[in-house]
């Protein structure tokens, strides 16, 4: 393999989704490509910090429009 | 195309019809958020029993993850208040069939993309395609290579770093965005982000490895070392 398909299969390698075979012969290849090992790495450490990122809470203004919609829905009468 | 989630007009009668204050914020009676996630199904159970309170506690839980969600998607906070309100009202009207074949949050991020991405449709019409493939791998390669320090996010503090997520995030074309945040911020599974937004599961691994190599490319300019912040 080298390191176009290794970044064709850099994804599917991150989610574990590789055949065995396709797996030990991309692990072969970044045994020696400081390259791809990088990229692979930073790839890795960029999702890391997406999944970790933590939402913003919401604007009251935001939130207090949210609740009030609900109250409409659950008692139109009401509202 | 996506497949719009199927919800049966039947069920837009409102069935709780529990006091309105309990709605009202803050509330007393109100769970703590930190309650771990394993307890969601017996929120859904309460939910779909009639009690207002529960629901609550599921909106209060997911709200912040729910604007993010629509933000992302529409790219317009006017319309990703809109989608998030209507997200919470059709699965509030729906709940009865929601079976748990799922989690709840995952359906309702379901219910949420589509109501994002109907907007987004709507704004920018013909402008992108989740369907269509992906062509060709000759522009993969990343460019920048360069070194990172172990621990980059640490130079900067947390609202920076969220700054800097949400505008290389914003930037990014719908087709990648769209995927990418359903798979890495959501955390939704491939087969999972497919059926949400109705394209195929290599549709969504292609737009996946080009959105995480970008968004690689994209940090590096902030996390190479040297980078002054």
């Amino acid at each position: 393999m080298n390191c176009k398909g290794v970044i064709r299969e850099l994804s599917n390698y991150i989610d574990g989704d590789l055949e065995p075979a396709v797996k030990q012969e991309l692990e072969r290849h970044l045994e020696h490509c400081e390259d791809c090992t990088m990229i692979l790495d930073q790839t890795k450490k960029s999702i890391e910090i997406l999944c970790d990122s933590k939402p913003v809470q919401l604007a009251s203004d935001v939130r207090s429009r949210l609740h009030a919609a609900l109250r409409r829905k659950i008692d139109p009468g009401q509202a | 195309m996506f497949n719009a989630i199927f919800i049966t007009e039947k069920g837009l009668k409102a069935q709780f019809l529990g006091p309105l204050d309990t709605l009202s914020a803050p509330n007393p009676n109100r769970l703590p958020s930190s309650v771990a996630r394993e307890d969601e199904h017996l929120l859904v159970a309460a939910a779909k029993q009639g009690g207002t309170a529960a629901f609550e506690e599921l909106i209060n839980r997911y709200e912040d993850k729910i604007f993010r969600l629509t933000k992302n998607i529409t790219g317009n906070h006017e319309d990703a208040e809109d989608a998030m309100q209507d997200a919470f009202l059709k699965a509030y009207s729906h709940l009865k069939d929601f079976h748990g074949d799922s989690r709840f949050y995952t359906w309702l991020v379901r219910i949420a993309a589509n109501e994002s991405l109907m907007r987004l449709r709507k704004r920018r019409p013909n402008q992108f395609s989740l369907d269509e493939p992906v062509e060709g791998d000759t522009d993969l390669m990343p460019r920048e290579l360069e070194d990172w320090d172990p621990s980059p996010e640490q130079r900067y503090a947390q609202g920076e770093l969220q700054g800097i997520l949400a505008d290389i995030i914003e930037k990014l074309d719908p087709e990648f965005r769209i995927v990418l945040v359903l798979r890495d911020l959501e955390e939704l599974s491939t087969q999972e982000t497919a059926e949400a937004l109705g394209i195929s599961v290599p549709a969504v691994k292609s737009r996946l490895l080009r959105a995480r190599l970008k968004v690689r490319e994209k940090l590096n300019r902030h996390f190479r070392r040297g980078t002054l912040n």
